[in-house]
């Protein structure tokens, strides 16, 4: 029988490597970021070369082989269909079941002599460490969350507390806005044909502002920070709506400048509870507990609104 | 103040822990830490739901409704009744 294919590849990005990353966070081409799942040799690797677990995603399988430069090691690429490895282990594809069926498909244990895996931490809520081990032979060492962090974790194969935690910085934080905004971009075009100043602010408010404000926007709930950026975008647009039409009657005013206080809030709250999924650490509970809350509440507000801007031009006619 | 993650479904037996450490190795939020031969949760409210600490615990010590707090993802399965679809099935919600 034919021994398995172990493709090659180095720890250099070239520059389609970079267009691709470009591409990928710009959500061009969603899932379709994807290396071949496998078994991959780096910088002439012997028997004794450490072996390294990623997702078949390019961002993934980069980052890892950029980290390794100037070592000899194998990389095991499951097919987590071009997904990162924290959100595929969170659906199971990065998980026991398909590392189990790797390392026998690529009969890992016949090129190396050793048994032992280097996994990246964000692997764990797939994987079951001790069910590889007693399936394959394979013990797993958790890595660092970062594959940057590896060279310093190699020195000693321990994870210093600050490499085992996610973080969310503002660089973190900023490399997702494009991919926000291109999803908003159909309805933001309409949006701007039609006029709609303040729902076109108050989407990139919740797109591109609160990403950036997060960890700044009072209270800890997802909703409520959202509530608070939309009052401060949404305020400018009633302030003017009142100042503008000094002729108006007074209660007109005052509905108009209701009806922008009620809608932009309300979208831009939507947004930012969605960016939940974006986030390394909310928990599904504390999620739950925010829709709940808080998604009634934004559809009362928009029903509001909904009804003042048919309303209101209503009552002004029936005045006159 | 409400603060909707408050509370979340992390359990822990620590009669049935024999100090193997996994928990502190996995657990992204730092929520375990060593006591002697005994893991202990020192910050349950940082606990995420993952659930890597419960797949990786041998001994069943921890238990937790492990699942993805992502709001798109349960909207989507609360409107259509569908299981929660997150990134890796046909909706991302990155």
């Amino acid at each position: 029988m034919q021994s398995p294919v172990i493709h090659s590849t180095t720890s250099q990005l070239t520059l389609a490597n970079r267009w691709d990353h470009f591409l990928a966070r710009w959500g061009v081409n969603r899932s379709g970021h994807r290396v071949e799942p496998g078994l991959y040799a780096m910088g002439n690797p012997t028997p004794d070369s450490q072996v390294f677990v990623t997702a078949n995603y390019t961002l993934s399988f980069d980052a890892l082989r950029s980290a390794l430069a100037g070592l000899g090691a194998y990389i095991l690429v499951l097919d987590t269909k071009g997904i990162n490895v924290w959100c595929a282990a969170g659906e199971g594809t990065f998980g026991t079941e398909e590392l189990v069926n790797r390392i026998q498909v690529t009969e890992l244990a016949s090129v190396v002599g050793h048994r032992l895996l280097i996994l990246p931490q964000l692997g764990a809520p797939g994987v079951a460490a001790h069910l590889v081990r007693k399936r394959t032979g394979f013990q797993v060492e958790y890595g660092p969350v970062r594959a940057e962090d590896l060279p310093e974790y190699l020195k000693s194969c321990q994870a210093t507390p600050e490499m085992r935690k996610v973080r969310f910085n503002l660089w973190d934080r900023l490399v997702l806005i494009p991919v926000e905004l291109v999803y908003a971009l159909l309805p933001l075009l309409i949006l701007i044909i039609l006029g709609s100043r303040g729902i076109v602010a108050a989407i990139l408010a919740g797109v591109v502002l609160f990403p950036i404000l997060l960890p700044w926007l009072p209270t800890s709930n997802f909703s409520t920070k959202g509530f608070i950026l939309g009052g401060m975008v949404a305020l400018p647009f009633a302030i003017r709506t009142f100042l503008l039409n000094p002729d108006a009657a007074l209660w007109l005013r005052v509905g108009w400048a209701l009806a922008s206080l009620m809608t932009i809030p309300a979208i831009t709250a939507y947004l930012t509870l969605n960016f939940t999924g974006s986030t390394p650490f909310t928990s599904r509970s504390g999620v739950r507990n925010e829709i709940f809350a808080y998604v009634p509440k934004m559809a009362w507000m928009l029903g509001l609104a909904v009804v003042l801007n048919i309303a209101l031009p209503l009552l002004q006619k029936l005045v006159r | 103040m409400y603060n909707a993650y408050q509370f979340n479904t992390l359990q822990y037996n620590a009669e049935l822990c024999t100090g193997c450490g996994m928990c502190v190795e996995v657990c992204p939020h730092a929520v375990f830490s060593m006591n002697g031969h005994r893991a202990q949760v020192v910050r349950a409210q940082s606990c995420m739901e993952c659930g890597a600490c419960q797949l990786n615990c041998p001994f069943g010590a921890i238990a937790v409704e492990s699942g993805v707090g992502c709001a798109g993802a349960m909207i989507r399965a609360a409107l259509t009744g569908r299981k929660e679809a997150t990134c890796g099935r046909e909706q991302p919600c990155n």
